[in-house]
């Protein structure tokens, strides 16, 4: 229960459904004096509060599990590293892959417990993973990292109803955090400012920024980690281009920490690689699958087909698609009427244009 | 239901309940000088006079205050403050590391804030203050030292500390000694006048009566500089008007504890050492912290190794079976315990403790209650340690 409004309602509705359910809090940053600077972020003490609330009205016990190690090892080290290797990670997935579905799950089942309940907005039913109803607010991209494991362990109760209905909901419960305003920062990052937090850890380093037909190097950066295919502000150029179009952020070179810049149509891809491929039933397939992708958290979905191969999963874009960042994951739907199923997940290594 | 945490919090003594209520339903402020307002002094005076009896003390060295809290910031800040302000070579603070945090943090401020300087008393393995390092610090800073604070019984492992012993040996050297004495009124003898304590801290909710108030036994010499300024209530040491029903129910409480405490005392010792038999006999590996002789009748605490204490805790309350892992202000999240941690235990011992305490409403049938619902959450815990 992280005091928001989500996690409350599904925590009501598993006691109703006759769960006998505990209320856990996790506590996640090292230093618990640091929560009190935050206002934003999800483990700052007013969160704790507004979830121990939360747990007095639905009638459970709650408790704090203090997760603070594994998670800075696990999601902020990992997120640290990931932008000094060039890649763009997703925090969000990392942590319920290593924490709320592994460390949490792991330590409940060993309590007594059946299940972890969480907020999240998707479907999960007999194993099979759906997008939720609110198309708007699905999170089964953050979630298509978990195997078939972990996720029969899962319960998430919102699946079913759109963020406007949870909050009507939690509002008729007498839930107070039913208008709380939803979360959208990196956690960890209290005052938003990732590149800060990045440079802090990482420290400047400066490099080159360089056309990506020419090879010229165009401008200087400080740390090629704060930036993401695909970015287009902020690249810090004097000189406009030979053909006066904006420049974007094609590549980034860890090695040679150099930025590679070009035009927009430079940008598209049609053949994305991957690899950490996840089968979500658990079922391996060889043969190449109809499907639609989808290649960042709330992004568009691409029609393609995709090819897996042991560890590793290729797909083809049926149309280029732009932006495509190393570390962010690939998750494989199966378009349903009942909601697009989660076929598989795997994380981006690199993509062309075939 | 088993509520084993009577060391948290006491369930109200009946007396103290109805001394309460009918004093609440009195008007008048005890410094008003009209009728009602005598009618409430001679409540809180009444109240004074009978506390000031049950304790060894006279009744003009009772402060009543807002509780335990306040009282140890009154007598740790309040007397360092008035001996530097008498002499300013006394800026030094001697108190044992295994203080409550209502002692220990108000001591880090004055080292913090206000320039003290600071000598902690190490314990021994029983967590028992080391009464020869306390012969050596009064030896080489005699002069220096503002006082000494070591409170009379820990509230975490139950170790009863040697204040008459330490009053002998700083009074040659003029030194003050305040005693945090929360968790021992009512379980063990306490009496101000036989300890030779400058300043005794006694608070209502740990022994029957209301939380919210409190009282320093504050002997008429000791030079002490207010917290709190205003009314000039309390021998002008303690502004604020008085809480006439807290104070006249605290009172009762007092009267009910002390009068009662050798029984009190002889049925739970009995009592706890069934329990602590009995776990042992459950989970052998468990560990008893403490000294197992000069401890509090109502106090078991015990180190379950390979397990987090946190879990046994959550899967005993899940039972009916409410216990601590460690002194309640720590509740949130987990700090291994700085009283175990001075007692020569590793972080991940101190992090394995329960702490089982029992009062004037414990039975046999909680201790039963435990005894049955232990193995399985040991066993449970245990594993999700491994994971």
């Amino acid at each position: 229960m992280s005091g928001g409004v989500d996690s409350a309602v599904a925590a009501a509705r598993a006691a109703e459904a006759g769960h006998d359910v505990t209320g856990v809090h996790l506590a996640l940053s090292r230093n618990p004096q640091t929560y009190r600077t935050g206002a934003r972020g999800c483990c700052t003490l007013e969160d704790s509060r507004d979830a121990r609330r939360a747990a007095d009205v639905i009638g459970i016990p709650f408790y704090v599990w203090d997760m603070a190690e594994r998670f800075h090892e696990d999601v902020v080290d990992d997120f640290v590293a990931e932008y000094a290797a060039g890649r763009t990670p997703n925090p969000c997935l990392r942590c319920n892959e290593k924490i709320k579905f592994a460390a949490v799950l792991d330590r409940a089942v060993a309590l007594g417990f059946d299940a972890v309940v969480t907020g999240h907005h998707a479907r999960i039913d007999a194993g099979v993973l759906r997008r939720s109803v609110d198309l708007g607010k699905d999170q089964s991209y953050v979630l298509a990292v978990l195997n078939s494991g972990q996720l029969s362990r899962a319960i998430f109760p919102l699946g079913d109803i759109t963020k406007e209905q949870v909050r009507a909901e939690a509002a008729e419960r007498g839930l107070a955090v039913a208008d709380k305003p939803d979360s959208h920062d990196i956690c960890f990052i209290a005052d938003g400012d990732t590149r800060g937090f990045l440079t802090e850890r990482i420290g400047a380093k400066p490099g080159d920024i360089v056309d990506g037909e020419s090879g010229e190097v165009l401008g200087e950066h400080n740390g090629a980690f704060a930036y993401t295919v695909g970015q287009r502000h902020g690249l810090g150029l004097t000189r406009p281009a030979a053909d006066g179009r904006p420049r974007y952020v094609l590549s980034i070179t860890p090695v040679s920490n150099t930025v590679t810049v070009g035009p927009r149509e430079a940008l598209e891809v049609d053949v994305v690689h991957s690899n950490r491929l996840v089968w979500t039933d658990g079922v391996a397939r060889t043969e190449p699958i109809e499907c639609e992708v989808q290649l960042r958290a709330h992004g568009e979905v691409h029609a393609a087909t995709v090819v897996a191969s042991g560890d590793t999963l290729t797909a083809h874009l049926r149309h280029p698609a732009r932006g495509v960042s190393a570390g962010q994951a690939i998750v494989v739907y199966q378009p349903d009427s009942g909601g697009d199923v989660v076929i598989a997940s795997a994380t981006i290594t690199g993509a062309e244009r075939g | 239901m088993a509520y084993l945490d009577h060391a948290a919090t006491t369930p109200m003594l009946p007396d103290a309940l109805e001394a309460y209520v009918a004093a609440a339903a009195h008007l008048g402020n005890a410094s008003a000088l009209h009728a009602a307002g005598r009618g409430a002094r001679r409540l809180v005076e009444e109240a004074r006079e009978s506390v000031a009896a049950d304790l060894g003390a006279r009744p003009s060295e009772v402060i009543f205050t807002g509780g335990g809290t306040e009282s140890d910031n009154l007598a740790v800040k309040g007397m360092f403050w008035g001996r530097r302000d008498a002499d300013p070579a006394r800026r030094r603070v001697v108190a044992s590391e295994i203080e409550h945090h209502a002692v220990l943090d108000a001591v880090d401020w004055l080292e913090r804030h206000e320039g003290a300087a600071v000598s902690r008393l190490p314990v021994d393995a029983g967590g028992r203050i080391r009464m020869d390092v306390l012969a050596d610090v009064l030896a080489e800073h005699g002069d220096e030292i503002a006082l000494v604070t070591a409170m009379w019984a820990n509230n975490e492992v139950g170790t009863l500390q040697p204040i008459s012993e330490m009053s002998a040996a700083t009074e040659q050297h003029g030194i003050p000694v305040h005693t945090d004495a929360i968790q021992a009124v009512g379980q063990v003898p306490v009496d101000f006048a036989a300890s030779g304590a400058a300043a005794l801290t006694v608070t209502g909710h740990k022994l029957g009566g209301p939380a919210g108030v409190g009282l320093l036994l504050l002997g008429r010499d000791v030079p002490v500089t207010p917290l709190l300024h205003g009314g000039g209530q309390e021998r002008d040491v303690r502004s604020g008007t008085l809480d006439v029903p807290g104070i006249v129910s605290f009172a009762a409480a007092v009267r009910v504890a002390v009068a009662e405490q050798a029984a009190t005392a002889e049925r739970l010792t009995r009592l706890r050492d069934d329990l602590i038999a009995r776990v042992r006999k459950a989970v052998p590996e468990a560990i008893l912290n403490g000294d197992p002789v000069d401890r509090l009748p109502g106090n078991a605490h015990l180190s379950f190794p390979g397990c987090e204490g946190d879990a046994i805790l959550m899967l005993l309350d899940a039972a009916g079976v409410q216990c601590a892992t460690g002194s309640a202000c720590n509740a949130g999240v987990a700090q291994p315990s700085h009283v175990l941690l001075a007692m020569g235990a590793d972080e991940t011992l101190a992090r394995s403790t329960l702490r089982f305490s029992l009062g004037h409403t414990s039975t046999q049938e909680d201790v039963d209650e435990l005894i049955e619902a232990l193995p399985t959450a040991v066993e449970r815990a245990r594993a999700a340690s491994a994971t």
